[in-house]
């Protein structure tokens, strides 16, 4: 079954702070989308709706209803724990466990959950580190410190680590930009291998990234989704003018 | 300032604070040279193996009182070390503001509490009531004491673990008690180890709480109810009786328990230096 990420009237709020305003959006499944805007205008904080992790802040708070591949993320039955199985993040910037290995990153969701069984343990390494395009590069280091890596295997670790539960869903708030240029052809490539078999949503700063790899767009200003749409028309032919704005540099 | 008498500042300020860390390391120096001088002579095997001679008879040792200590330390670590750390990871994790303040508090007055106080506690609660002097209630004082060393530098190393890696566990799926346990803790283990050694280091040369709670024993420990021998006991013992023999093994046993705080010190350093190592 994959029916994307459907957004109803999302609000969320720091305190006091309304950060979001009644977002909806239909995000399709097994494609990329790509969520833009400047800084602080919400763009992390709604990804972080998607997988329940908007609400591990103190004082956060959300309402409105995600329906994540047939998952009603907020209802009231359903343990946060089962979104985040479903919904994988990978944060901006790279977060490898310091006191474990390359390949018990890459397993510590699974052995976290229980999984004991080396075999499987390590198929499904080799096959999430292949899927993050990692494998040629550490399988000879498997047992070496994870922070031991560049910036961008570090990154491609955490990837892979995320994609080992098997998720559904892959959230990726602005995985490059701790990142240098080669790094981040890399990541991109990576993205455009996943999105036949995940749903893809990837916050950046970089208008030229989402252009690359992305099929639809969003932009976020002051916690509003601006607009939504396919990208190449987003860019080319946008409908509202601060969306025109934002793309063509005036302010952001 | 013109750059002449700037270097001449540098060179001065760097020397001053030369000397101040040479005259920190003084008197360590000073007392474990002294305590080598006076004790070497007395330290033989008979000294880790035989018990103590009674009065009047020379030569024994205090191998009770080595093993009394070590097995004090080692249960005070049991009763102790567990409360401690799950409350130092309680106070660095909560959301609440008011109750972590009050226990952060209560922890640094207990650190101000002397430990003699804390030895009438013991014996007032379990002493009494027990109707003897005992190993449990030694190491029970040992244990207050020990506390609030492990709950502060529980609670420092914890706070200092990025809040991005209990992030990365939590969007893993993994709840969030797996997440403080596997992850955060483990990657302050380095840190929060070293903490618990300077907290054994310190409650190890404890002999006011002992003086009413373990008591001392001039015999092999008969069970954990029962009195039991302790290095700071039989030296403070030692110390105060009128004999030149007791004397020489007083000094004796102070140059073993301070090998024995740095030979624990030492391994646990070595053995956290791992590679794979969090905060510290």
């Amino acid at each position: 079954m994959a029916d994307g990420i459907i957004v109803r009237d999302l609000n969320a709020w720091f305190g006091s702070a309304h950060v979001l305003h009644g977002i909806g959006v239909t995000i399709a499944p097994k494609a990329v989308t790509a969520v833009i805007g400047p800084s602080g205008c919400g763009k992390s904080t709604f990804i972080r709706c998607l997988n329940r992790m908007h609400e591990v802040v103190p004082g956060a708070r959300v309402t409105g209803s995600v329906r994540a591949e047939g998952m009603d993320v907020y209802a009231p039955g359903i343990d946060p724990v089962q979104v985040r199985r479903k919904i994988g993040m990978v944060f901006q910037k790279p977060n490898p466990f310091p006191t474990m290995s390359v390949f018990d990153n890459v397993v510590a969701g699974l052995r976290l959950g229980g999984v004991r069984e080396r075999s499987v343990l390590e198929e499904a390494a080799e096959r999430a580190l292949r899927q993050a395009a990692l494998w040629d590069e550490v399988k000879d280091q498997l047992g070496k410190s994870g922070v031991s890596l560049s910036g961008g295997q570090q990154q491609r670790v955490c990837i892979a680590r995320a994609l080992a539960v098997e998720p559904e869903v892959l959230l990726m708030d602005e995985p490059c930009s701790a990142l240098d240029p080669i790094a981040t052809a890399k990541i991109e490539e990576l993205i455009l291998e996943l999105r036949s078999t995940l749903t893809i949503v990837v916050v950046t700063h970089n208008m030229q990234q989402a252009a690359r790899v992305s099929e639809s767009t969003g932009f976020f200003l002051l916690g509003e989704l601006v607009e939504f749409g396919v990208t190449r028309q987003l860019f080319t032919n946008p409908h509202d003018k601060r969306t025109e704005d934002y793309i063509t540099g005036r302010f952001g | 300032m013109t750059p002449r008498s700037r270097r001449a500042v540098n060179v001065v300020m760097s020397w001053l604070a030369a000397l101040a860390a040479g005259l920190v390391v003084l008197p360590l120096l000073l007392i474990f040279a002294f305590l080598l001088w006076q004790g070497a002579s007395a330290v033989n095997v008979d000294f880790f193996t035989h018990l103590p001679k009674p009065v009047g008879e020379v030569g024994g040792g205090m191998a009770n009182a080595i093993v009394g200590t070590l097995m004090l330390l080692t249960l005070a670590a049991i009763l102790g070390l567990p409360i401690g750390i799950l409350r130092g990871l309680y106070l660095a994790e909560s959301r609440d503001r008011r109750l972590p303040w009050v226990a952060r508090f209560l922890a640094d007055v207990l650190n101000g509490v002397p430990s003699i106080v804390v030895g009438i506690f013991a014996y007032t609660i379990i002493v009494l009531p027990m109707r003897r002097f005992s190993a449990l209630a030694g190491a029970f004082a040992l244990a207050v004491i020990m506390l609030p060393i492990v709950v502060r530098t529980s609670e420092e190393l914890v706070r200092l673990v990025p809040a991005s890696l209990r992030e990365a566990g939590l969007a893993l799926g993994i709840p969030e008690w797996k997440v403080l346990l596997r992850v955060v803790l483990r990657t302050a283990r380095a840190g929060i180890i070293t903490g618990v050694m300077v907290a054994i280091a310190r409650v190890a040369g404890e002999t006011a709480p002992l003086l009413f709670t373990a008591f001392g024993n001039r015999f092999w420990h008969q069970g954990l109810d029962q009195p039991i021998a302790a290095l700071p006991l039989q030296i403070f013992a030692y110390a105060i009786a009128p004999y030149d023999d007791w004397h020489r093994q007083a000094w004796a046993g102070a140059l073993v328990l301070i090998g024995l705080v740095f030979v624990v010190s030492f391994a646990a350093r070595v053995a956290t230096s791992g590679r794979f190592t969090g905060v510290r």
